[in-house]
Formats: structure tokens, sequence, C-alpha cells
């Protein structure tokens, strides 16, 4: 499979980049680690007119801690994630996730920024990103602006991000220490999408829930942030009616796609069931 | 499409090329270098039998265009034998361990383990598994595979390589 022909791009700065995407239009993408957009091209589902390659453009890779805030650059690898140390110790849900996206080969030129602003429901890191409160970092030819993550997915593969804007970096508040984190991901083989996932990041204080974010990847056509489900759990201790309560407004939410993954009802079935685990295995971690 | 000059090194070897922007690397080093020990298998990033070794990274060349690998650094299978000819301690362990069956995967299977064993010298079982979660074999059911890589882990890690009772 060959991919229709197209001009290449390899600009050397972002402020080159935005430009050369503003001036070429709506017929330019930029490309990432490309292990979205290549496979796209190759079945001539996308057929860009020009490529921005960004492996060229300075400052746009590493893992930054600034006081209680991590920034991850956007070409920043999956492989760089998970041998990131910095990343390990303070969001290591991060760490988690990574490990659960696609496969070795991909995770070396898949990056963070990639996951995140494709808008791909089936990514798995824009939920953790609604579960940490995390901050994009946006330039256009205008200037660089910041959006929520929350405020940021409007539709599958319909991001915040303006015509000629790339993501250049992500910030996230570091959790408080202690905190509990799962990333339960229910997927058929290793390098699928999710069927369905669930992100958890919890704060434990006497045996009860005191804080409490989840977030949900592939059950809708963006990454949703399930804050009726965590009001369920915040001052329980977890108990199984309060799970159920969780899982049941969670559901309520849930509106994925019936795919090859399965039917409508299954994946809301399992859906309730990664927010119960990964509930349970948050609250297990937390100290 | 006007065509881009591009210079790698493949194996130990300048080489360079005249390539379309959309030229897959995997298409540039069978057909023009024409080393064809790297296969295509799915051409979709899936299965992992065009897996090569690139500036210390594992990575899929049907995934990735030709202009994007200038300057760079690769291995490919026939980069795999050791200096005066004889196998490597992988390429040995598939032989010794029948790691292939029709060997279609093998040349992938090689340069992902080559990877592997880069970065996690003595592997388990788990995380060679893991390891090469990305390179599908129809053929062997992964066991003598695995066997494979751990030979080639003792080997290269100079100890005595026991099979692990079935």
């Amino acid at each position: 499979m060959i991919p229709a022909a197209f001009s290449y791009h390899r600009p050397a700065t972002v402020a080159d980049a935005v430009k050369l995407l503003a001036d070429l239009g709506e017929d330019a993408r930029p490309l990432a680690g490309g292990h979205s957009l290549v496979p796209m091209m190759k079945l001539r589902l996308a057929t860009p007119s020009h490529l921005v390659d960004l492996h060229g453009v300075a400052g746009l890779k590493g893992i930054r801690r600034d006081g209680n805030k991590v920034t991850i650059g956007a070409m920043t690898t999956q492989h760089e994630l998970l041998a990131s140390e910095e990343i390990a110790n303070s969001l290591p849900i991060l760490h988690e996730a990574a490990l659960q996206i696609a496969d070795p080969q991909v995770r070396y030129r898949g990056t963070i920024g990639g996951n995140v602003a494709n808008g791909d429901p089936g990514n798995d890191m824009p939920a953790l990103m609604l579960t940490l409160g995390a901050i994009y970092q946006l330039h256009g030819t205008g200037g660089a602006r910041e959006a929520l993550a929350s405020d940021f997915y409007q539709g599958a593969y319909f991001t915040a991000l303006e015509p000629g804007e790339i993501l250049t970096s992500v910030t996230i508040p570091v959790p408080a220490a202690g905190h509990g984190y799962a990333y339960e991901k229910l997927k058929r083989k290793v390098g699928d999408y999710a069927t369905a996932a669930a992100a958890v990041v919890l704060t434990m204080a006497g045996g009860k829930v005191a804080s409490c974010a989840i977030a949900l990847t592939n059950l809708h056509e963006t990454p949703l942030l399930a804050a009726e489900a965590a009001k369920a759990v915040i001052g329980t201790t977890l108990d199984a009616a309060s799970r159920k309560k969780a899982a049941d407004a969670a559901q309520a939410i849930m509106s994925p796609a019936a795919d090859a993954r399965g039917p409508v009802e299954y994946r809301k079935h399992v859906g309730g069931i990664m927010v119960t685990r990964a509930l349970q295995r948050a609250a297990s971690r937390a100290k | 499409m006007a065509k881009t000059h591009v210079t790698m090194k493949v194996n130990g070897a300048e080489v360079e090329g005249l390539v379309e922007p959309r030229t897959l690397l995997v298409h540039f080093i069978r057909e023009n270098l024409q080393l064809t020990g790297t296969h295509i298998g799915c051409e979709t990033t899936h299965c992992g039998a065009c897996t090569i070794d690139i500036d210390g990274m594992s990575v899929k060349s049907c995934t990735m265009f030709a202009v994007q690998a200038q300057g760079a650094e690769i291995t490919t299978i026939e980069g795999m034998a050791n200096a005066d000819g004889t196998l490597s301690a992988l390429q040995e362990g598939f032989r010794m361990m029948h790691g292939l069956q029709c060997g279609f995967c093998t040349p992938g299977m090689i340069l992902r383990a080559h990877r592997l064993l880069q970065e996690i010298p003595s592997p388990t079982e788990e995380e060679i598994r893991m390891g090469i979660s990305g390179n599908i074999c129809r053929c062997t059911g992964y066991q003598n595979i695995v066997k494979a890589i751990q030979y080639a882990a003792a080997k290269i890690n100079g100890v005595e390589f026991k099979e692990a009772a079935e």
C-alpha cells in the first residue's frame, strides 16, 4: 500500500511549523509519530497534499518538573515516557497507561502530543489528562494559548485546535503524594484500542475517599470525565454499594459505538466493570 | 513529484538514493537497496515483519517514510551476523531452538529481540513475551521464539542456557 503523493516539509522551529501549516491550508497535516496518520494515508483514508514533519522542531521533546507541575513536550514518545523516572515517580498512571498503548515498536514512535491532539476516541492518554486536570499548550501563527484538557475534545477527531495550530506540550499538576491511581483497559489483544477503559486518580483519608476523578476511554465520541460517578464515591469507604453507584453513574453518560469490539450494551456493561476495577485498584494503591 | 536525495547508514555502509516523499522506508530498503531480508507482512503496522533497528529503536519500517530516515543509522537482518560471517547469538538461538517454521516473521523477530536484549540484557519470560508483542508469528505459537531469545541472552551474558521444563 502506497500513500498518495504529498510534499514533505521539515521545519526547525515551532514558528516555521505553524507558518507552513497556516500558509498551506487544510491540505497540510502536521506529522508527529505518524502511527495513526501514516496507516490512514496508506489506506488512502487520509490524502494530505503536504506533511509538516515535527521531528526536526527543536524544543518539542522532553519531560520537565517545575514545582508541582510536570510539562511534557508534544514529541515525547511513549517509550520515553516509560523510561522516565520523573513520570514513574510523580505520574505513575501515565506509565501504566503507556504500557497498554499499541506495542513496543509503535511506542518508540508514537508521541504524547499525537495521542492527545488527534481526537481519536480510542486514544488512551486523553482520559488520563481529564482525570489529572491537564492543560495543553497550543501554538498558531497568532501566538500561544492554553486549553484545559476538559475543554479540548468536541467530537470524534474534532478538538479545540484551530486550523494551523499545533499542540506543543501538556502540563500536568502532580497529584498528591500517596494518591491512588489505575488505568483499567479491556482490549481484545495487545495493540488494540480499548473496548472500554477507565482512568481513576483518587486520594484516601481515614479509610474514606477524600478526592476522586474518573474518566472513560472509547465509550463516547470523546473521552468523558465521569463527574457524577466520582461524586458517588467521595466520602465513602468504596463499599460495594458505592462502587455500584459509581458504575451506574458512569454508564449513564456512556454512548459507545457498536463495532467489532462489541454491541453498545456489552461495551457499556464492561465500561462499568472497568470503572469498578479501576476504583478498587486505585484505592488499594493509595496511602 | 520531485524526488529527494537521502543518505543514511545501513548495516555500517553509507547508502544514498532518490525517493519520493511517499516512499515508505521498507520499500526503500527492499527495492532501492535490494536488502530483501526485511519483509512486508501486513503493511498496516500490526505484524512487525518489517521491524528494523533505527537509531537505537525498533521501528516498523512500513510506517515511516524514507525521507524521515535521512542521516539515520539502520540495522536490518542482513547486518545481524557477526563480523566474521558466523551467526550472531540471536540467529544461533533461533536455529538451535527451532524458533522459526516458515521464517517470514523471523527477520522482524530477530531485530526486535536485538533491541530488547540491548535494553534488558536478562529478560524474564514475561518481558520477552511483552517485548515481542508487536511481532506476529502464525507458525510457532511463540514458545520456541521465547526459548531462542532466552538462549541468545544466556550466550551473550556468558551463562549456561537451561531450557525451562515443559
